[in-house]
């Protein structure tokens, strides 16, 4: 079976190829380029496409699929139209799937299930990398506050980290809050 | 508490009536609480709209029957209570081609710029190098009007030229990259194509037809049902912000809150044009004025009449080259509900017509019209050929349309 893969996203792209090649009977391709997309699918004559939902070159293959004589059956969404649950899945993970007409539901199935997973996954994956970073960030603001604080009142680095909980506790706020507002404050009133 | 409804919507400036509805609290009003989903593709748009990510979309009207019909998808009743709004598109041409064809200083005539186009268009044909046209959507009124305008003027659209979809967000460079010779799309992307120097804006789409029908909300058939009070609120939510897009007193602030990342995520500047029938025609000129460019309320502009998706209809028999069908005539003409507008509007100050269908394409001159409610004066709603589609003979008009 052949799979293309559409994907800006290199880096999603590879994470579904990955769960792909585990499938038994199964040659892959991924195009991360928008432009030549519709050349490039004629070329690799998939069975199956699958594409982020949020790509806005759907309405490009398409329209490809509605029109094209290149390739030899026509695509439809999804094989079975009684499959609405394997579609909702897909569209909930925010993946589309192309299938050749005529290609088995028993066949295809496997195959949108580990997609869906995979695109699961890199969704997870982007919010722990958000967090992350923002965690990064947060530990930046209270460093640069503390030596505000250490150089401003002459005290220690704990005596600085301190008080700025205990402000955090005493206004119910997060102690990153804390941070960023006495940087904010030491820029405004001159600082660097 | 608040219903809450989540409509789909494109970044495009005729999304406004849904998102101003929200931002001025007009839906709040109705008791309503909305929920916009912005995305990059109708397709993605319409599977959220089938699979229950949201309640109605704003959507091209081809697609909302062609769903409906099982094109390209297995088919699902859609239900139109609404339009969003008539025409705001424009066709924008690459600048040499512009000025061989149109000239400067302001929008062409439709009949002139054809026929100058027709020359070009053929001997491009003889010459094995087609001219090429991107519109955002096989099922939208972009393409519908653009090939209406080229067999108006003798250049078959499937013959004489290629056309194909461009995403509008990706217009401006495919016209800049020589990837097509012309685009038919709406605003901001006409006017970004031009402030980039990619083109120049020749017709607006109501110079082929006047008043000719483009997004509407469009709802899976049994969630109307399910939802019709919470939708007949919209409605009335949707027709205050109508009301409030149109008074050039609120046009900077509207387009400030169009503006905004989470709505179009463009150009202030651009949109005020748009949304004020004002345009650019071609980088370094001045700007035109071309009245109800965009028509989002005058003459009960969001009216769904029978006759606009029976018009649909024919274009989409007439480009798909199939034989015209009376049932899905029939199933068609029942996309658009002015049951379902009528009944929201009833009793309010809106002019209700008494009508469901007209004879589209039949007043030449201002023409006072019978209503259910209120005062209502139509406006010349002319093709740009002067012909006129009466839904009572959908059969004798695409023999008329195809026999010149």
């Amino acid at each position: 079976m052949r799979i293309a893969i559409i994907d800006e996203s290199a880096a999603r792209a590879s994470i579904i190829q990955e769960g792909l090649v585990s499938l038994a009977d199964c040659e892959i391709f991924v195009v991360t380029e928008r432009r030549g997309l519709v050349a490039r699918i004629g070329e690799i004559a998939p069975d199956v496409v699958l594409m982020e939902l949020g790509n806005p070159s759907r309405d490009v293959l398409e329209e490809y699929f509605a029109v094209s004589r290149a390739l030899a059956r026509p695509i439809a969404m999804f094989v079975d139209e009684s499959d609405d649950e394997a579609i909702a899945a897909s569209i909930d993970a925010g993946v589309s799937a192309y299938v050749v007409d005529g290609l088995s539901a028993h066949r295809i199935r496997p195959l949108i299930d580990v997609a869906v997973r995979r695109f699961n996954a890199f969704s997870r994956l982007q919010t722990d990398l958000a967090e992350a970073r923002g965690r990064l960030a947060d530990r930046d603001a209270i460093d640069k506050a503390k030596r505000i604080l250490m150089n401003s009142r002459g005290i220690t680095e704990p005596e600085a980290y301190a008080e700025i909980r205990k402000a955090a506790m005493n206004q119910a706020r997060k102690i990153a809050e804390i941070a960023d507002a006495i940087v904010t404050a030491h820029k405004l009133m001159g600082g660097s | 508490m608040a219903e809450s409804l989540t409509i789909g919507f494109l970044p495009l400036v005729d999304a406004c009536l849904p998102i101003l509805a929200r931002e001025h609290g007009f839906a709040e009003e109705q008791g309503l609480s909305l929920r916009l989903v912005k995305d990059v593709s109708w397709a993605t748009v319409l599977d959220r709209l089938l699979y229950g990510h949201s309640d109605a979309a704003h959507m091209v009207a081809p697609l909302a029957i062609a769903t409906t019909l099982g094109r390209g998808r297995p088919a699902q009743p859609l239900s139109v209570p609404f339009v969003l709004g008539l025409n705001g598109n424009a066709i924008t041409l690459r600048s040499d081609l512009a000025q061989q064809v149109c000239g400067d200083g302001q929008l062409g005539d439709p009949a002139k710029v054809g026929a100058a186009l027709k020359v070009i268009a053929e001997a491009q044909a003889a010459a094995g190098q087609r001219l090429r046209f991107g519109v955002v959507h096989r099922y939208s009124s972009h393409n519908y009007m653009l090939r209406y305008w080229l067999a108006g003027c003798g250049i078959r659209p499937d013959h004489d030229v290629e056309i194909s979809t461009v995403p509008p967000p990706f217009c401006a460079d495919a016209l800049e990259s020589g990837e097509v010779d012309g685009i038919c799309v709406g605003e901001p992307w006409n006017s970004v194509a031009v402030e980039r120097g990619a083109g120049q804006i020749v017709l607006a789409t109501a110079q082929v037809w006047r008043r000719g029908v483009e997004k509407v909300l469009a709802l899976r058939e049994p969630v109307l049902a399910d939802k019709r009070d919470a939708v007949e609120r919209l409605i009335r939510a949707m027709c205050a912000a109508g009301k409030h897009f149109v008074d050039p007193a609120n046009w900077e602030a509207n387009a400030t809150i169009l503006a905004r990342p989470e709505y179009l995520d463009g150009d202030a500047v651009l949109i005020r044009r748009a949304i004020s029938d004002r345009l650019l025609l071609r980088r370094g000129g001045d700007i035109v004025a071309y009245p109800d460019f965009m028509f989002q309320y005058r003459e009960a502009a969001n009216f769904p009449w029978v006759s606009q998706a029976e018009w649909l209809y024919s274009q989409m028999v007439r480009w798909e080259g199939m034989t015209l069908d009376p049932g899905d005539a029939v199933k068609a003409a029942r996309v658009f509900r002015p049951d379902v507008y009528r009944s929201a509007l009833v009793g309010t100050g809106e002019p209700l017509p008494g009508a469901s269908s007209k004879v589209e394409g039949s007043l030449s001159q201002r023409t006072s019209v019978g209503t259910q409610q209120g005062n209502m004066t139509l406006e010349s709603n002319r093709f740009f050929d002067g012909k006129v589609f009466d839904p009572a003979d959908m059969s004798g008009y695409l023999a008329h349309l195809t026999s010149n």
